[in-house]
Formats: structure tokens, C-alpha cells, sequence
């Protein structure tokens, strides 16, 4: 099956779409640190560009990307999730 | 290799781009300067906003960005008009001092139409001369190069950046000099050029600068919230200022940090990758790194930045397949396989690095074509 998100780094919570992803789709994403793939099923739209969780997070959980934190879980979000300013903060500002 | 052919300067230096500026010392000489590209077309007129009753450390940035911008290797030559003959000549003898033909006119005592007749054969003068110096082999490592992204998303992160990231670390291997900036939005991976600086006294003035940076802000009783990231960068799936500057810090290779540059300064510690405190906002960051010396620009976009510079040419790259297919005429290089896996990483830098040579050749980018000539100056304080 053709790969829908990529994921920068192992133990990263959240991988990129590549392609519009719609609820109910199962989904593959790949980890560019060492091509292996992982599949989900979407939960929300997840347009391209937008981020897509692969580990779940509960409230005030650091969220990492790159494996490194981007950021604070505000409310915690399922695998398949889509992960944007709603349900995650800036630590910074 | 593609091979360069460029323009050595007076003062050995290497351009790719051979222009004749009309450089206002202030906002009241743009109508000047305009009238003289308007007599002489094959010019280029510098108008801005700025240039009157500046003080301190906010006037010496005013001098040092157009000095630098006159004195940047893509320059043969520079007409510099003022309102009055003191300010006018500092910024011409600064030009000057790297050898390259300069002429100097103010206005006052004289009026605009005669300073327009002087300086327009001074210009015509000038041009027919630039016209007859000829492009000569170069080494890829003789450029100056600089790097800034916008209107980013997340494929910034995953692919144009790191595009740009593979050949900014075969510039700095051959020899060149790389500048980046773009103080605030390094937010959340300032650890990560702090570990990279070549020494602990680097270091710390890179942390005394990017803390100043934000600093300045707070002290304005503001947050970024809503600025940074922008709406475009959040529109595009970037949700905080920590992702944005992780994918920003793609784009700066692996090399180490050689050097902390304040704005719009020359660098002085040889090649390599320096590190030059600026804003994030494209226009005032590519005039300040031009005004340092940069003679070519790498700007991977993700929604779709459009910005140009008159002096420095800006290549342009995204990943987002939206964007190279709805706004065609701004994309210089598309690298969107890299999403679709289509496109290795050292295949995309490959035809980056044969993109910069081409546009060192004299190939046009997109925004030379469309005329994107954003010239914006950077203040740093309210005028007197």
C-alpha cells in the first residue's frame, strides 16, 4: 500500500500527510530515519501538509517530532488523530 | 557540476549579477533615483521608506545595510543620492572603499531636476561601462550564499529544507559562505545551533543575541502568539513555533556555526556557515543578508512566498504539490517527489546545486523575471 504520511524519527508522536487522509481510512505512514512503516486508522480529516498521531498523548503530555518536544498535548488525542493547534500548545508562547 | 562563470570584482570579490544601482540615502531621494531609472532604464533604482532623523545603533544599521547593499558583489556600479551632502557622501565613500566605481549627488542647494540631469549621465556613464566587463570562471566556493524560508508548512520541514540543507553542507565543504538567521524563529531548537557553534565564545553570543531578540519582545508586552507561527504556516499544518523552527533548522545543514553576524554585516571569521541576527520577515531578512554580501538566495516555501530582491537572485523551492501547481511562475524547483518517496534527498540536492549554478550563470529566477524587487530595511527604533 502507497505510504500517506512520513514520520521524521522513531518514538516521534505525530507523522505528516503527504495526501489528504479521510476518517475511517486505514493509513500507512513511513519513518524516514529507517523506512520502516507503521498503519493507522484515521479518526478525523487529516489534509496534507497536517499532522496525524501514531502514539497516543493525555493532557499536558510533551508531544515530540523530530524527537524533539514541538510542543503541549492540551486535552490528549487518540492514535489516528488529527494534531493541530486545537489539541496541541507551544511550550514557548 | 554545471561549472560558474561570474563577475570578479575590484576587491577580488565574486558577484553573478552585474547591476548599476541608484541608491537613496533617504525617503525624500527616491523620486530622485526613480527619474534617474526612469532617464537611464538599464539602471536599477533602490527606493525605501527610510533615512531621516535615525539615531544610535538604528543608524548605523540604516548605513550599514545600504553601504553593504552598494558594496554587494552583484553591484558594478552605484549612483547615491541624498538630501544633503554629509549622510550622501558616508555612504558613498563606504561603496567606494571596495574599489567599484561610485558617484555621489544631494540635492539640497540644487533641487531635483538638476541632480537628476548630473546623476543620469553619471548613470548612463556608468552602465555602458558595467556593460563591457565580462563573466570569468569561478569557484563554487568563492560565493556567498544565503538562507531563509517562508510562508512554510510542513513540508518545509520534511523536504525543502533539507534540500537546501544538503547543498548549504557542499558549499560550506567547498569553501563558500553560508549565511542564516531568523533569530526568534529558531525558538524551540536554539539548543540545537548553540551545540553547533565552533566555540563557547560563539555560543554565547549566539544565546546573548537570540535572548536579546526575544527579549525585545516581551518587553513590548507582547507574545507571538498569532505571529509566529503565522496564519499561513498554521493554514499549511504547522502548530506551534517549536515544529516551525525544527523544520526551519533543516535547511542549515550539518556544518558547525563559524560566526555570529549582526544585521546586515560582512562576515569575519573567513568561510563557512555564520549565523546572522535578523527578523524572520522575508523582505528585511534577504536585504540584510545582500547587504552582508550574500550573491545568491535559497527560499524553500511550502503556501507560497512570492518574494524577491533587487540585488541578490532568489531561488525559490517547495515540496508542497499544491503550491508548485497553483503558483508555477514563483517555484523555481519543484522537490515534491521527495513526498512521494519519487525523489531521494541527494537527488533533489543535486539539482538544487545545479539550479544555484545556472542562476550564477545568469539564468533568471522566477522572481527576476516577475520583477520582485523587495528592498525593505530594517529599524530598530521610532525615529528622533
Amino acid at each position: 500500500m502507497e505510504h500517506r504520511f512520513l514520520i521524521h524519527k522513531r518514538g516521534d508522536y505525530v507523522g505528516v500527510a503527504v495526501a489528504d487522509i479521510e476518517p475511517g481510512e486505514r493509513v500507512v505512514g513511513i519513518y524516514m530515519d529507517d523506512d520502516s512503516a507503521v498503519e493507522v486508522e484515521a479518526v478525523d480529516p487529516v489534509p496534507l501538509g497536517h499532522k496525524i498521531a501514531v502514539v497516543p498523548a493525555g493532557d499536558g503530555d510533551t508531544v515530540l517530532e523530530y524527537g524533539i518536544p514541538i510542543g503541549i498535548a492540551t486535552g490528549g488525542f487518540g492514535v489516528g488523530s488529527h494534531v493541530h493547534t486545537h489539541n496541541l500548545r507551544s511550550a514557548r508562547w | 557540476m554545471v561549472g560558474i562563470e561570474g563577475y570578479r570584482r575590484e576587491n577580488g570579490r565574486v558577484g553573478v549579477r552585474n547591476h548599476v544601482v541608484v541608491l537613496p540615502v533617504d525617503d525624500l531621494s527616491n523620486a530622485a533615483c526613480l527619474s534617474v531609472g526612469a532617464q537611464v532604464p538599464g539602471t536599477l533604482p533602490l527606493p525605501h521608506a527610510y533615512g531621516r532623523l535615525q539615531y544610535g545603533e538604528d543608524l548605523e544599521l540604516h548605513f550599514r545595510t545600504l553601504i553593504g547593499t552598494g558594496a554587494n558583489p552583484n553591484v558594478a556600479a552605484a549612483i547615491v543620492i541624498g538630501i544633503e551632502p554629509n549622510w550622501t557622501a558616508r555612504v558613498a565613500e563606504g561603496i567606494a572603499a571596495t574599489g567599484k566605481p561610485v558617484e555621489a549627488f544631494s540635492i539640497e542647494g540644487r533641487g531635483d531636476l538638476e541632480t537628476v540631469r548630473l546623476a543620469s549621465h553619471a548613470a548612463q556613464r556608468l552602465l555602458q561601462n558595467a556593460s563591457e566587463l565580462r563573466r570569468e570562471a569561478v569557484e563554487l566556493g568563492e560565493l556567498v550564499v544565503s538562507i531563509k524560508c517562508g510562508e512554510s508548512d510542513t513540508t518545509t520541514g520534511l523536504a525543502s529544507c533539507p534540500t537546501v540543507g544538503v547543498v548549504v553542507d557542499e558549499l560550506v565543504d567547498a569553501g563558500a559562505t553560508v549565511f542564516f538567521g531568523e533569530t526568534p524563529e529558531l525558538t524551540g531548537g536554539e539548543h540545537l545551533i548553540a551545540a553547533r557553534c565552533a566555540t563557547d565564545e560563539l555560543r554565547e553570543q549566539f544565546m546573548d543575541t537570540y535572548r536579546r531578540y526575544v527579549q525585545g519582545i516581551e518587553s513590548n508586552g507582547a507574545d507571538l502568539l498569532g505571529s509566529q507561527p503565522t496564519q499561513g504556516n498554521i493554514a499549511g499544518g504547522l502548530s506551534t513555533i517549536e515544529e516551525k523552527a525544527l523544520g526551519n533548522i533543516e535547511k542549515t545543514g550539518t556544518k558547525p556555526v563559524v560566526g555570529v553576524l549582526e544585521p546586515a554585516a560582512a562576515p569575519t571569521n573567513g568561510a563557512g556557515l555564520y549565523f546572522m541576527d535578523s527578523s524572520s520577515a522575508a523582505a528585511e531578512h534577504i536585504t540584510l543578508m545582500c547587504a552582508g554580501g550574500a550573491v545568491l538566495h535559497f527560499f524553500p516555501t511550502g503556501q507560497g512566498n512570492v518574494i524577491g530582491n533587487p540585488v541578490e537572485p532568489v531561488i525559490k523551492l517547495t515540496a508542497n504539490p499544491h503550491t508548485a501547481a497553483t503558483m508555477v511562475e514563483h517555484i523555481d524547483l519543484d522537490v515534491s517527489g521527495l513526498l512521494r518517496r519519487e525523489l531521494t534527498l541527494e537527488t533533489a540536492g543535486t539539482q538544487l546545486r545545479e539550479l544555484l549554478e545556472r542562476t550564477a550563470n545568469g539564468r533568471l529566477t522566477c522572481a527576476e523575471t516577475l520583477g520582485h524587487r523587495e528592498f525593505v530595511l530594517t529599524r530598530l527604533y521610532q525615529s528622533a
